[in-house]
């Protein structure tokens, strides 16, 4: 069934040549509408995760439903063939559902609003964005239960619906989604301010057809389309043999939260003519927890451009032109592609995993590019109550790692591998939340040794101040983020809770409902980035520098074949540790994972984490991956 | 949809107002305590001269205005880099002499200067120590965590390092809370200890950066007086006093560069007040340009330096507004071309872009500034032909001030812009640099002969690619404030000043289609004119963060009108007669749990009728009509603040006269120029004998102290009421 769109003008749009100064005019102006779109949203919102982390994303697309400016790619033209009803001016559309939308959002958090853009009866462009709400009802706070088998358990499900008819807000709709939330007022404010940021790009997407005409600005949109698809066709030349040898790369999710794990995600990738095809079928089948995610594989090949062509032309303004390029295959069923109504809502793991996959994959073929791994999560930390007022109150926050080692140089420490993701500030927390970040620092070592250091990953010290509950969605505690190119792996993730009493705790990387009392304070550690390169190459001044400023310890400076005694570097003694090293170290690794074999892995868990190694998984339908 | 339409117009209509205010939320917060500080007062002699003074990398301006009978006087000498006071003393004499009067006749001197800029573009700012709260040394170095550019950005982004390097950051055991209530009493021993280290390693500012600090800053304050007792010669920059605002990153990020170009700033203004007070009395008051337009005394520019970051380039768009203002044109690109950079702007609807923070090369503080986009391309930039590829290319190199373009005789031997303007005789060898310098096209021609013989083209030609280069560097920049933020440059007016904007104005006009381009009178001295006029206004405010339901409009009252009176005791000092002030009450509201906040406008006597309940419906309207929605979420005041500011100044023009087109009158001789690959006829103008209505047919030169005009061929200049030059396209509709 395809959506009916009703146009009040039939005249269809002919395709002109525009010359090259509207286009970049009309390219621009689109660019900063987006940017507009976001300005509106950031002020307006309530809740945290968006007013200060920015987890929402805009998009305009044209009239077909294809993204000229935004990031995360088209979903719209999967909405318009899949929604059965009309489309027709005035309308915005509201869903959360990932099963009726071919994953176009991931879980139940985001909340997607589309609007189709109409100028003088025809439709001209859509305006989009979705918004990670801080709870959308279900069985735990925040609404990311880490133990739900099925979908019902994590919130009140919107398939695609008019939130907006003719240009009239359906408010009981609103408010039975207000109802099943606990942070209703958030919500609402957040839901505005993306109404807000959509009408912004209306009148935008509108005026610029007032200046060039209907025929001159669709034709614009063509072109920005197909001068990416131009740019992608020749990167992925460059960057993909053609031929029958398929790379192959797989990497790992810990544990599914119940004790089960790892988790493997692969995929190869080869070339044929000028099409790039990436088969996930090795993957393992979908989990019994919600940590599955199902991946839409238009997105994935969004991610795909968006990750290389920044290695060419990080100006372009990218969008969706390149799409018949790629082919993506994931068997339904795989914890990629899990069928309703398994859980969703802790797809956070997988969706930062497919990262490192991807960068495992493409670099074997061009090592000189390769990253390491670092793009390993997105550590969640959730805190909830009521206070001694009685008032309820809830915290989502996402934390950062470090960035891995590049070819371009070091990974920062304790910055975001998200686009337009940014800290809470702890002044902030202090002011709204019952808490005190008794401390906010780089954690020395972290990052993997290497000639380009991993970017250490970020202790925070949360003292709660009000009895309560804390979540944790985190990862990389088991596995590591690896190292490339003769750089080491970089540090796991760790979580510990100190009591009031002096006792101390390990907790897990994923779990619910952990009662805290005031005064109890975890330290959220996270996963440092993997190192780049061998770190015997890198200048023994950087490392002194780096131990100077308190990034690297005297005794990680070892690490690479540094010794530095009472701040000091010791010439003589660095050059005979690293001679010693040099001879030690066997051929250089292109991967450097920390483990050999998942078994020897889970052999020293207990010994080096503290917690007993999660059991394989057990799929039902396992046939369903083979 | 109109009514969608409607509303859409309605809310970037007071989106723009909304910017507007945050904007003079943020000037409040520049200097919130100017009103109450200690040792502002002045005295004021009263006889209105007004001097402004502008330092540029090549000319030092200056515009003396008499407040009076509105007469300007400019001048314009030769910049010193080593020490930029001399120059302006130089000038001073200068307009002094020409204008028949004694220095200590001048009372105000309003400057602007990019001292602050260059400090941070060449890095060559102090070396500066930080003190953090325990636990926070990383704050600069985690900084927000952000990485630039869309998915895979970290792949290519390398972090710039911090300015106060992490050797140099030393943590103090102390703690505040969220309400400013002391948790961790501070450990003075420990911290005295730790300063004596670092004090001693060679840093030559400090800044003290504590967590929660906002809401008390006793602790910062305590650990700047032990700085002090160890080293009183080290400068010591707290953050509260700088950016009272929480968000503990922001603000020591824009306190540690306080702290980097404060040495620099504050040796060259008190070197500066000190040789003004020697020549003009005690009495003289010297302002400094603020980056964002407004006016800063010169000891809140010396303890403060982050706001001037933009003040150069402020003064051209103030100059700029006000003439647009007196020309009736809303919409304006500036153009303000000098010897080694251009700056260029957008004022849409009388009012300039402005941005919530600064930004100056890598560095971005939350400092408002006037949105200005630099170039490194002007008068002296070197042309240069590279063995390899034999392109000809333009800049960024610049000869400077010294030794200059090989035409201004001073010994420069390679070919810039300038000369090139001079090869093709549009920069006549008798046009006036500013009255004193000569100009050679023998020496020009010898050194545009260096390209093309490289190119093995004539010199004509070399000279016009010279030109058509800088000008499309130029159309890049232009772009960037115009097309970029989604402006039409069709949709607006072209304004060429500096000492090299009026003759590169009528060819970038053509090429951004932005018409007419304008040269206004005294296009060299026009960011002077905008230091000269910018209005007097005094503020002060207090944070004050309370739910509308837990105060009453009694206490919200009385705080307004201590407010009034602290804002006012300066102004009256400044010399503004108590009938002369306007007040105005600002309170800043929002819903409880947002992090943006509006400012509702109101005057006493509204307040005291209506009080809080008038200020909360009027935030729920303008909340929805901005946004599109309102609440009915509880009310949360953040800040109240009282402005009180003088009345306009009105300048008389003297230009009043009207006359004919024929310009014949205003001719001096006729002359060639090379123009579109070939020699041409021309006719040199005298500006000053230029009269409103006259008509200048291009090919033309305009003359006048400190500027030179080109009419390109198939234009027109059109002189209007005010003096201006309007150049327009021949044929153009408005042309006639």
């Amino acid at each position: 069934m395809t959506a009916k769109i009703i146009e009040a003008n039939p005249t269809p749009f002919s395709r002109v040549a525009v010359d090259p100064i509207t286009l970049d005019i009309v390219e621009n102006a689109l660019r900063n509408a987006r940017n507009e779109m976001d300005a509106v949203l950031f002020r307006t919102a309530m809740s945290p995760g968006i007013r200060e982390q920015h987890d929402a994303f805009p998009m305009i697309a044209n009239q077909e439903g294809k993204m000229v400016v935004g990031q995360f790619g088209s979903f719209l033209y999967g909405f318009i063939n899949g929604y059965d009803g009309e489309i027709e001016d005035g309308d915005i559309f509201i869903t959360n559902d990932p099963y009726s939308c071919n994953g176009a959002v991931s879980h139940l958090n985001d909340w997607l609003m589309m609007m189709p853009i109409f100028h003088e009866g025809r439709l001209v462009s859509w305006a989009a964005m979705f918004g990670h709400m801080t709870d959308v009802g279900g069985k735990v706070p925040g609404s990311l239960p880490t133990d739900a088998k099925m979908i019902y358990e994590e919130g009140l499900i919107v398939p695609p619906t008019k939130i907006y008819r003719q240009g009239g807000l359906q408010d009981e709709i609103l408010n039975i989604m207000l109802h099943n939330t606990r942070m209703p007022e958030w919500n609402k404010s957040d839901f505005f301010a993306i109404i807000a940021a959509l009408r912004l790009a209306e009148r935008r997407v509108r005026e610029n057809i007032e200046r060039f005409g209907p025929d001159t600005y669709i034709s614009a949109m063509w072109d920005m389309l197909d001068r990416n698809k131009q740019a992608m066709g020749a990167i992925i030349q460059m960057i993909i043999p053609e031929g029958d040898h398929k790379a192959y790369f797989e990497d790992w999710i810990d544990d599914d939260g119940m004790g089960n794990g790892p988790y493997k995600i692969a995929c190869t990738l080869h070339r044929e003519g000028q099409v790039a095809k990436f088969d996930f079928s090795a993957s393992d089948p979908q989990s019994y927890s919600s940590i599955n995610f199902l991946l839409n594989e238009e997105m994935f090949k969004m991610f795909f451009g968006a990750f290389t062509i920044n290695l060419f032309d990080p100006q372009i303004l990218f969008n969706d032109g390149f799409y018949d390029l790629i082919e993506v295959h994931i068997p339904e069923g795989s914890i990629l592609k899990p069928k309703k109504p398994a859980a969703l809502s802790c797809r956070t793991h997988m969706l930062g995993r497919i990262f490192d996959l991807m960068g495992g994959l493409l670099g074997q073929g061009a090592p000189e590019a390769l990253n390491a791994a670092g793009f390993s999560d997105s550590p969640h930390f959730m805190y909830s109550g009521f206070d001694r007022n009685g008032e309820w109150y809830q915290l989502f926050q996402i934390g950062f790692g470090g960035i891995p080692g590049r070819p371009a140089g070091d990974g920062p420490d304790g910055h975001s591998l998200w686009p337009a993701f940014t800290n809470v500030p702890n002044e902030f927390l202090e002011a709204y939340f019952p808490l005190r970040i008794r401390e906010y620092a780089t954690i020395p070592d972290s990052g993997g040794a290497g000639l380009h250091r991993g970017g250490n990953g970020i202790t925070i010290a949360y003292e709660m101040t009000e009895k309560g509950e804390i979540s944790i969605h985190d990862d990389r505690w088991l596995t590591y983020p690896w190292g490339v190119n003769g750089g080491e792996p970089g540090m796991r993730s760790t979580k510990r809770l100190k009591r009031t009493d002096g006792s101390e705790e390990n907790i897990p990387s994923k779990c619910d409902r952990i009662a805290v009392n005031p005064g109890d304070i975890l330290y959220f550690n996270t996963w440092g980035g993997g190192g780049w390169g061998d770190p015997l190459k890198r200048d023994a001044e950087l490392v002194l520098a780096d131990v100077k400023r308190g990034l690297v310890s005297e005794d990680g400076a070892k690490r690479y074949g540094v010794v530095v005694s009472r701040g000091n570097l010791d010439t003589r003694a660095t050059e005979s540790l690293r001679r010693q090293m040099a001879a030690k170290a066997g051929e250089g690794q292109l991967f450097n994972r920390g483990f050999e074999t998942i078994a020897e892995l889970k052999n020293r868990a207990r010994r080096e984490t503290g917690f007993e190694p999660p059991v394989d998984p057990v799929f039902h339908g396992a046939a369903a991956a083979e | 949809m109109a009514g969608t339409d409607d509303l859409i117009k309605h809310y970037e209509d007071r989106l723009a107002a909304f910017e507007e205010r945050l904007r003079r939320i943020e000037e409040s917060a520049g200097q919130p305590v100017a009103a109450t500080r200690p040792g502002l007062a002045r005295t004021r002699a009263g006889t209105g001269l007004r001097l402004g003074v502008d330092v540029g990398g090549t000319f030092t301006d200056l515009l003396l205005l008499d407040e009076r009978n509105g007469r300007t006087y400019t001048a314009k000498v030769p910049s010193t880099p080593q020490d930029s006071s001399v120059g302006v003393l130089n000038g001073i004499e200068k307009i002094c002499a020409s204008a028949g009067i004694a220095p200590s006749d001048i009372t105000e001197v309003m400057h602007g200067t990019t001292v602050a800029t260059n400090t941070v573009l060449t890095g060559s700012g102090a070396l500066v120590g930080l003190v953090t709260t325990k636990g926070y040394k990383d704050v600069l170095q985690i900084a927000r965590s952000y990485v630039p550019g869309g998915l895979g950005g970290w792949v290519i982004w390398n972090k710039t390092p911090p300015l106060a390097p992490l050797e140099l950051t030393i943590e103090a055991d102390e703690r505040m809370d969220a309400r400013g209530e002391v948790l961790v009493p501070l450990d003075e021993r420990a911290i005295r200890e730790r300063l004596k280290v670092l004090l001693e390693s060679g840093i030559e500012a400090l800044t003290i950066a504590l967590f929660n600090s906002y809401a008390n800053d006793a602790h910062e304050k305590r650990i700047a007086e032990i700085a002090r007792s160890i080293r009183p010669d080290i400068p010591v920059s707290t953050s509260a006093a700088i950016m009272p605002e929480m968000y503990e990153y922001e603000r020591t990020e824009t306190t540690v560069v306080n702290s980097y170009v404060r040495p620099v700033v504050s040796k060259y203004v008190s070197n500066l007040q000190g040789e003004l007070k020697r020549r003009m009395g005690n009495g003289v008051l010297l302002q400094i340009l603020r980056s964002d337009g407004g006016l800063s005394s010169a000891q809140a520019a010396m303890d403060q330096p982050v706001n001037l970051l933009m003040s150069g380039p402020a003064g051209g768009v103030s100059g700029a507004l006000w003439i647009a203002k007196q020309a009736a044109f809303d919409n304006l690109l500036t153009f303000d071309m000098g010897g080694t950079s251009t700056d260029v702007a957008l004022i849409e609807k009388s009012v300039a872009r402005t941005r919530r923070e600064t930004r100056v090369g890598d560095v971005t503080v939350r400092a408002p500034s006037i949105d200005v986009r630099t170039v490194g391309a002007g008068g002296g930039s070197i042309a240069y032909v590279p063995d390899l590829t034999k392109a000809l290319r333009v800049g960024p190199q610049s000869a400077g001030a010294d030794p200059g373009p090989a035409a201004y005789k001073k010994g420069g031997e390679e070919p810039t812009v300038t000369d090139a303007n001079v090869v093709l005789g549009y920069l006549p060898s008798d046009a006036r640099l500013g009255g004193d310098m000569e100009i050679s096209r023998d020496l020009a021609v010898k050194a545009v002969t260096k390209i093309s013989d490289a190119l093995s083209i004539s010199v004509e030609e070399a000279a016009e690619g010279i030109i058509r280069i800088v000008n499309e560097n130029m159309v890049g920049a232009l772009r960037l404030v115009s097309v970029e933020q989604g402006y039409d440059p069709r949709d607006f007016a072209l304004i060429g000043f500096g000492g090299a904007g009026p003759l590169h104005a009528n060819a970038l006009a053509r090429l951004m289609n932005s018409w007419p381009a304008i040269i206004p009178p005294g296009p060299g001295v026009l960011c002077a004119y905008g230091d000269a006029t910018t209005r007097l206004r005094n503020e002060a405010s207090q944070t004050y963060v309370t739910r509308v339901a837990a105060t009453t409009d009694a206490k919200i009252a009385d705080m307004l009108k201590d407010l009034e009176r602290s804002a006012a005791t300066d102004l009256t000092a400044e010399g503004v007669a108590g009938d002369e002030q306007e007040t105005l009450y600002q309170i800043d509201i929002r819903y409880h749990g947002q992090g943006m906040k509006l400012t509702v406008d109101v005057t006493p006597e509204d307040f005291a009728r209506d009080g809080l309940t008038g200020i909360t419906s009027r935030f729920d309207s303008e909340h929805e009509q901005l946004f599109t929605f309102a609440l009915d979420a509880e009310h949360e005041i953040v800040g109240l603040r009282a402005v009180v500011q003088g009345a306009e100044k009105q300048f008389i023009n003297s230009e009043t006269r009207h006359a004919g087109t024929d310009a014949s009158a205003a001719r001096v001789h006729a002359t060639r120029i090379f123009a579109d690959d070939e020699w041409r006829d021309a006719h040199v103008y005298d500006r000053s004998k230029l009269v409103p209505g006259n008509r200048i047919t291009g090919p033309a030169i305009v003359t006048e102290m400190d500027s030179t005009s080109l009419i390109l061929p198939g234009h027109v200049g059109i002189v209007d009421n005010v003096a201006n030059i309007l150049i327009w396209p021949e044929g153009h509709p408005k042309a006639q």
